[in-house]
């Protein structure tokens, strides 16, 4: 397959297919080809499909493949969700995500790598080994979804679809310098998504180009029986086409823009030359207040491991997945747990089953609530003044490996600017919008990409992606450069 | 791991400075209204499918040891 096959976008590489100047199966065994020559050097797959029975060529997705995070269940097909406790656990269904994109003709590529049950922010978590970044292997490709978003700034995918409970689609895109997008809470089924923390997590695109992320996006909405607070999106979802910026709103928060706690330097430089473009486009930038953000990552530091230490007790060596001790029932739950589950997912169970016990719930769980309610206030109110609001993606770009492991807390830090959409139930999609050198002055000579984040109101995932269109068509990030 | 469960606990106290007074807590971030379906039943799972992931299945259950005296 030539090298212009597999720079193309994927929306290209579709259109190819559907007008019959490109082979869907030899599409699919290039890709496959290039995980088992490359994949050695990142980690991001932990499980590749053999190449599917020829279906329809004329299908919207054009028989592109997609690599799915390993959080999605996949029936008969390996899901681990990144855990020892689910090694070898093969489901009985699909996720609807997985089939509405299979039936829309994107087969599923292969399984990723990700932090085990989608905690962590570097994929240094994973029960089956660490992901690389394509852009400098001896740092963190970010996370959850590292291998979905080192997959596909590697060019072994061309495109894949991960989670974001916190950040961790944004700011893996952020990292490896891709797009990624969090669609509203509920516009896609969370149906066989393995549950982390149920009132935030939602699934979404990681691609090379806007536009790749809209027709994902298209075909991954809908309402679902299986998941009663699926709502879909109001309208249909269109893909982008705007060149200007004239008439629209942008926001950049006072606590969350380039001069918040955290934010390197050289990120804060792409972030206000990428200001200064949204004015050249003829967008009009405003200032806007979100004075409860700060708070967001103690927030959700309660609410999310209040959510997981309820849905992670399912774990028992009992249905599924494998079994450790053999004396009592007891022997058995302590074992398999102590065996099956990594240091983080053990901090955050403790977390949460800390934060809901009598005495402490009012205290922790009732109070991050009623800041959740106030974050989302903030973003009310902000949206009264603007259209969209825009911070960085990540504080920092992509670390080294190791930096952060001791230190959970300057872990957490990472999802600064994205766990305040996610509280807000709000979209939000990262575009890769330059280069910058990492505070530790390392890194390639080149620099490591820089993610912008623009959020909307809830449902506005059309004007929001028409902006960052626009916006990335006048930065014109190359997200091939990383390609292996 | 206690000391890093201290630093993280530190951070989170820090939302007791504000005043939350008459703040309703969030139990659904988007201001949606129930539905309710048909309650039409519909088939489930074969037990032999479900057992098929089990680590210890007997007797059309999963076996357990004793919860102990």
């Amino acid at each position: 397959m030539s090298a212009d096959v597999l720079r193309m976008s994927a929306v290209e590489a579709a259109e190819r297919v559907r007008a019959g100047d490109l082979g869907a199966a030899e599409l699919f065994s290039a890709y496959r080809d290039r995980i088992q020559e490359l994949d050695d050097r990142l980690g991001a797959f932990l499980w590749t499909a053999d190449e599917p029975p020829r279906r329809d060529a004329d299908a919207p997705l054009g028989q592109v493949p997609v690599a799915v995070k390993d959080l999605f269940c996949t029936d008969g097909v390996p899901t681990t969700a990144g855990s020892r406790i689910l090694e070898g656990h093969r489901p009985l269904y699909t996720a609807t995500a997985v089939r509405r994109l299979a039936a829309a003709g994107a087969p599923m590529l292969g399984k990723t790598n990700m932090d085990e049950f989608a905690m962590g922010s570097s994929n240094e978590n994973s029960g089956y080994g660490i992901v690389r970044n394509p852009w400098d292997p001896e740092r963190v490709p970010g996370g959850s979804s590292g291998g979905s978003a080192a997959a596909v700034a590697a060019g072994l995918a061309p495109w894949a679809i991960g989670t974001d409970t916190g950040g961790s689609i944004r700011q893996p895109g952020s990292l490896c310098g891709i797009v990624g997008l969090k669609p509203t809470y509920g516009a896609i089924s969370r149906y066989g998504m393995v549950a982390f923390a149920s009132s935030l997590d939602q699934c979404g695109p990681l691609t090379r180009t806007v536009t790749d992320a809209t027709l994902l996006l298209r075909h991954l909405v809908g309402h679902d029986s299986c998941d009663s607070t699926s709502l879909g999106l109001p309208e249909e979802v269109r893909l982008p086409s705007r060149t200007d910026l004239k008439g629209l709103r942008f926001g950049v928060p006072r606590e969350l823009g380039s001069d918040a706690e955290g934010v390197e330097a050289g990120v804060g430089e792409v972030f206000d030359r990428t200001i200064d473009r949204i004015a050249e486009l003829g967008g009009e930038v405003v200032q806007v207040g979100l004075p409860h953000a700060p708070h967001g990552i103690s927030a959700y530091y309660v609410i999310a491991p209040a959510e997981a230490s309820s849905n992670l007790a399912r774990y028992d060596g009992v249905r599924y997945g494998p079994r450790a001790g053999n004396g009592t029932l007891l022997d058995l739950y302590e074992r398999t747990r102590a065996e099956g589950f990594g240091d983080e997912v053990k901090r955050r169970i403790m977390l949460g089953t800390f934060a809901l016990s009598a005495g402490y719930y009012d205290a922790y769980y009732g109070r991050a609530q009623r800041v959740r309610t106030k974050i989302a206030d903030d973003f009310r109110a902000a949206f009264g003044e603007c259209d969209f609001v825009v911070t960085p993606t990540s504080p920092t770009v992509a670390f080294k490996l190791g930096e952060r492991t001791d230190d959970p807390l300057a872990m957490y830090m990472a999802d600064y600017c994205t766990v305040p959409m996610s509280l807000a139930g709000i979209p939000a999609v990262s575009i890769p919008a330059g280069l910058a050198r990492p505070g530790d002055g390392g890194g390639p000579p080149g620099g490591l990409p820089v993610g912008f984040q623009i959020a909307g109101p809830a449902f506005s995932e059309n004007g929001m992606l028409d902006a960052a269109f626009a916006l990335e068509q006048a930065v014109g990030f190359d997200t091939t450069r990383a390609f292996l | 791991m206690s000391r890093e469960l201290s630093s993280v606990l530190d951070h989170i106290e820090k939302i007791s400075e504000l005043d939350l007074d008459g703040v309703p807590p969030t139990s659904h971030v988007l201001d949606v209204e129930n539905v309710l379906r048909p309650d039409e039943p519909r088939p489930s799972w074969p037990a032999e499918r479900v057992l098929e992931s089990a680590p210890d299945p007997a007797d059309g259950g999963f076996r357990v040891p004793t919860p102990g005296q």
